[in-house]
């Protein structure tokens, strides 16, 4: 088994990433150049948190271009297991690999805190271990988080069990107060209808041991790997 | 040849950003405008008038479908 993180001018979470899946989860990692044509060897690929090419133009818009990208939507096509984290789901938004877009932020601001995410399905490779409506105490980082789709492209994402977390209350009431950025329907994180694309604004890169104020990053990653020793 | 591609959010789309700027209008004494949408612009050049490519750079970079629309006009 072995995961790539893969690194964008401008990333800057890729070590979080290489940290936690070679450090926590004691798994062979190895980083990905975005210049890189084949994601070939790898069995799971990470896009990191960042401001890929400094987020000009729309944050994720010049990095699906980049020659990784035709590289990991083809490994996706074929089944591979991919996860983006903050930046890394606004890039697999703009090259339509996952439904919608993240808008800025209702307030302006960017923000930096911790949040608390409601699971709320278990039928992915990245929340096999967990049970349904568990709680994940995992922080956030972004200016550009607001989750939006077009009405009918919500119908389908909920219908079709596609909402992995919500933005919830310490007690697990998915709420509008529990909204930090006003994400439709509290919408924090979305697979593929294939379910093995997975995009999250909250960070499990920094969330993985109790010294950072929590590790609940880990049921992530872990589920991950299980998903890959079982499969 | 010029051309200038004008980048809008759909009007179903939410501008936090407008919102803002529409809202701190009041201590101007601007109070007669009620609303304001932000946008992109783009002015391009381009050598053999190939208004094809203009097109595709609009559609393909300068866009993304889900949540915004443009125009281009021509000098």
């Amino acid at each position: 088994m072995k995961f790539g993180v893969v690194i964008f001018p401008g990333s800057n979470c890729e070590q979080d990433c290489y940290y936690t899946i070679q450090s926590v989860l004691q798994q062979p990692v190895e980083y990905i150049w975005h210049q890189d044509t084949t994601v070939k060897g790898f069995d799971a690929v990470v896009l990191p948190g960042g401001f890929a090419y400094g987020d000009y133009l729309r944050t994720g818009a010049l990095a699906k271009f980049s020659p990784v990208m035709r590289a990991v939507a083809d490994f996706a096509k074929k089944g591979g297991i991919v996860i983006g984290i903050c930046n890394g789901f606004q890039i697999l938004t703009e090259a339509g690999m996952l439904p919608g877009a993240l808008l800025r932020n209702v307030g302006l601001k960017y923000l930096c805190k911790f949040e608390y995410l409601r699971t709320e399905t278990v039928d992915t490779p990245f929340t096999n271990l967990m049970t349904k409506g568990q709680l994940l105490h995992i922080p956030i980082g972004h200016g550009e988080g607001n989750f939006f789709a077009d009405s009918e492209t919500l119908k389908r994402i909920e219908d079709q069990d596609q909402v992995v977390f919500r933005y919830a209350d310490a007690h697990g009431h998915v709420t509008p107060e529990a909204n930090p950025n006003g994400s439709l329907n509290n919408i924090a994180g979305i697979v593929n209808d294939q379910r093995n694309v997975l995009g999250m604004m909250p960070h499990p890169d920094r969330a993985y041991e109790s010294i950072l104020g929590s590790a609940d990053g880990r049921w992530i990653f872990e589920s991950m790997v299980h998903a890959l020793v079982t499969r | 040849m010029k051309a200038t591609v004008i980048v809008t959010l759909k009007p179903t789309v939410l501008d936090p950003q407008g919102m803002t700027i529409q809202r701190s209008l009041g201590s101007l004494g601007l109070t007669d405008i009620t609303d304001v949408r932000q946008g992109k612009i783009f002015e391009v050049r381009l050598k053999n008038g190939s208004r094809e490519q203009v097109e595709r750079l609009a559609k393909e970079v300068l866009t993304n479908p889900v949540i915004e629309e443009y125009r281009v006009i021509w000098e």
